[in-house]
């Protein structure tokens, strides 16, 4: 998959709201790319216009879209409907109101398939309890026939992502598909959602804000802020070498046992991030920035190429 | 399922014991029974006769319980006014009454979720604006002043319709949508606003991320959910309708329940009214209770508790 120039606009009564700001992303199959950033740094956004499932109001932009050797820059609603659930998947952030809770678990796995693959019944039952044992669910059988209320957090997650394999997607995107679960259950799942990646060969778009997640599970990294990508790289090179002030200030904030004394204080970023609205100038991070300089507030900074695949949105890029 | 059913219903049979008590006392308050039954004109000896004759001297609880125990078998005594027994005369008006309401509730719900679903599907636009307006409208302008309006204009100006009697189904058209039009505007904001909440849900948004067709999206998923609460006020408006029919049948000319409630009042016929008041309650808890277990059918989280 790849994407070029996307942008997400969206009119507020304070002015436009430049929510994704130029984002280029590009995904081989079998590839995990997380999107890191604070919230509404506009990455679920940035899912959510690939998918096509943006809200109302939201105007999207691209000057490419390509996947799977197809153009979709200029598909229509008909066309994204034949490929969500079907090539492309995506599993969201809070597993208890995701499902539809007038209808049974079996009901909403077969739904899809029913809708891209046609066929009986019977058919699609059967890879909805193929699905439902493959993630790790048991008694699958009579879960086919229960509701959402009356499964856990985690079981409905896994619900999600069987629901998202039904059709054995090309990529399946996850938007902080752990966020609203008990640690324990978040690594058993992020465990599942590996290893059925390997399985099924899918390109992996994870976001997440938590950097112990990427360093587990990532190829690639992309950091965004306030809409637009500002560091990237390979994994290991964005940890070993990060370089935008925000991904270091990120890094600085997870605590690993034996880096800081005793009393010594936790890494934080100070100030929030500030909406991008209107017409913008210079770096959004300035402000909160501790190697910005006056040149911050004016220039426009290109992503620069470093060594390792490493690029860079910063003026420390450009000296 | 079957659990829930059944402790619905041990709940609307204290409703409609609580009912009849009510329904009791409310006539035995508001008039003097005796003096009632002797008509007007009457001595003071014929009324103390009457009193003594049919026990109204005695305590009111007995009196409560002994009349309970009668209607409970269908007795409800003789009409003071037409001279035939109650029960007789009541079933004999029922079937027209029930007519009307379904029918009136079947108009208001064919105009008002459709209108609910539009409206909802475009908010803010021309044609919720004018679902905004028929609502306003239609909560604002008296029922009795509609159907007059409908009278006018479909009756006497186009002379499509009659207006006056229930000989056959087409002397129910103009007297169901002058009733359903007063309950249609409640159940179509309701309607807006359950699928304007739905609409905006994580589901959804899940049902369209697995490519799913609109129509599908939006029956299967949002409709089923923003209905829920529209089948609750549907029982609690059809409620509201049986009242109105009161007024409605009066103008009509239908021999319904409604009119004779009101030939009733206007002749003091007390234990007429005391039927029909307990009837139409009676109704109304039935209603409730299908109410909830249709609610139970539409969302498993009642279902399955």
């Amino acid at each position: 998959m790849q994407v070029e120039g996307l942008r997400v606009d969206i009119p507020t009564p304070m002015g436009m709201l430049h929510a994704v700001r130029g984002v280029d992303l590009a995904l081989e199959a079998g590839e995990t790319l997380c999107l890191v950033g604070e919230s509404g740094c506009g990455k679920s956004l940035s899912a959510l216009a690939l998918m096509g499932l943006l809200p109302r109001a939201a105007r999207r932009s691209l000057s490419r879209f390509s996947f799977a050797g197809e153009d979709l820059q200029r598909a229509g609603e008909r066309r994204m409907g034949d490929l969500r659930g079907n090539r492309i998947a995506m599993i969201f952030q809070e597993p208890m109101t995701s499902l539809n809770p007038s209808w049974s678990i079996g009901n909403q796995l077969e739904e899809g398939w029913l809708r891209h693959r046609g066929g009986s019944t019977a058919l699609a039952r059967e890879r909805a309890l193929h699905l439902l044992e493959r993630v790790g669910i048991t008694g699958a059988t009579s879960r086919l026939g229960q509701y959402p209320h009356q499964l856990s957090g985690g079981l409905r997650q896994r619900v999600m992502i069987a629901m998202a394999l039904m059709c054995e997607p090309a990529l399946m995107i996850a938007d902080e598909p752990t966020t609203a679960l008990d640690v324990t259950v978040q690594a058993q799942i992020l465990h599942l959602l590996k290893e059925l990646q390997r399985e099924f060969g899918m390109g992996l778009i994870l976001i997440t804000h938590d950097l112990g997640i990427v360093a587990r599970v990532a190829d690639r990294v992309a950091v965004m802020y306030a809409g637009e990508i500002v560091e990237q790289g390979p994994v290991a090179r964005l940890f070993s070498h990060p370089s935008h002030p925000y991904t270091r200030g990120l890094l600085d904030c997870i605590p690993v046992p034996g880096r800081l004394a005793p009393g010594e204080r936790l890494g934080t970023i100070p100030g929030v991030v500030s909406p991008p609205i209107g017409a913008l100038h210079g770096c959004q991070f300035r402000n909160r920035c501790s190697e910005a300089e006056d040149a911050c507030a004016t220039r426009a900074f290109e992503l620069r190429e470093l060594s390792g695949g490493q690029r860079l949105r910063c003026r420390l890029a450009a000296t | 399922m079957l659990q829930y059913a059944l402790k619905r219903a041990v709940l609307a049979l204290l409703v409609a014991l609580t009912v009849s008590l009510v329904c009791f006392l409310l006539v035995n308050l508001s008039t003097d029974v005796a003096t009632a039954m002797a008509g007007e004109g009457a001595t003071a000896e014929t009324i103390d006769a009457i009193r003594t004759q049919y026990g109204f001297d005695r305590p009111l609880a007995v009196q409560y319980f002994e009349w309970l125990g009668r209607a409970t078998l269908g007795n409800f005594g003789d009409s003071l006014y037409f001279r035939t027994p109650v029960a007789a005369l009541v079933l004999q008006r029922m079937p027209t009454t029930m007519i009307l309401g379904a029918s009136a509730l079947g108009f208001a719900l064919a105009l008002s979720i459709p209108l609910g679903v539009i409206a909802a599907l475009k908010p803010n636009s021309w044609i919720d604006r004018l679902t905004l307006t028929i609502a306003v409208v239609g909560q604002a302008m008296p029922s009795f002043w509609f159907a007059l309006l409908l009278m006018y204009l479909f009756g006497v100006t186009l002379q499509l319709l009659p207006i006056s009697g229930g000989d056959t189904w087409l002397h129910f058209i103009l007297p169901a949508i002058a009733l359903g039009y007063y309950a249609a505007p409640a159940i179509m904001r309701l309607t807006r606003s359950g699928m304007l909440e739905v609409l905006e849900s994580d589901y959804i948004r899940t049902a369209r991320a697995k490519g799913l067709r609109n129509t599908s999206v939006l029956f299967k998923h949002a409709l089923r959910n923003a209905v829920a609460p529209v089948v609750a006020l549907a029982a609690v408006q059809l409620g509201f309708l049986l009242g109105g029919s009161v007024v409605i049948e009066t103008i009509f000319a239908l021999n319904g329940l409604g009119y004779l409630a009101w030939e009733a009042i206007s002749h003091n016929d007390f234990p007429v009214v005391q039927a029909v008041v307990l009837l139409i309650s009676l109704v109304y808890i039935v209603l409730t209770l299908l109410a909830d277990i249709a609610n139970a059918w539409l969302d498993p989280r009642i279902r399955i508790g």
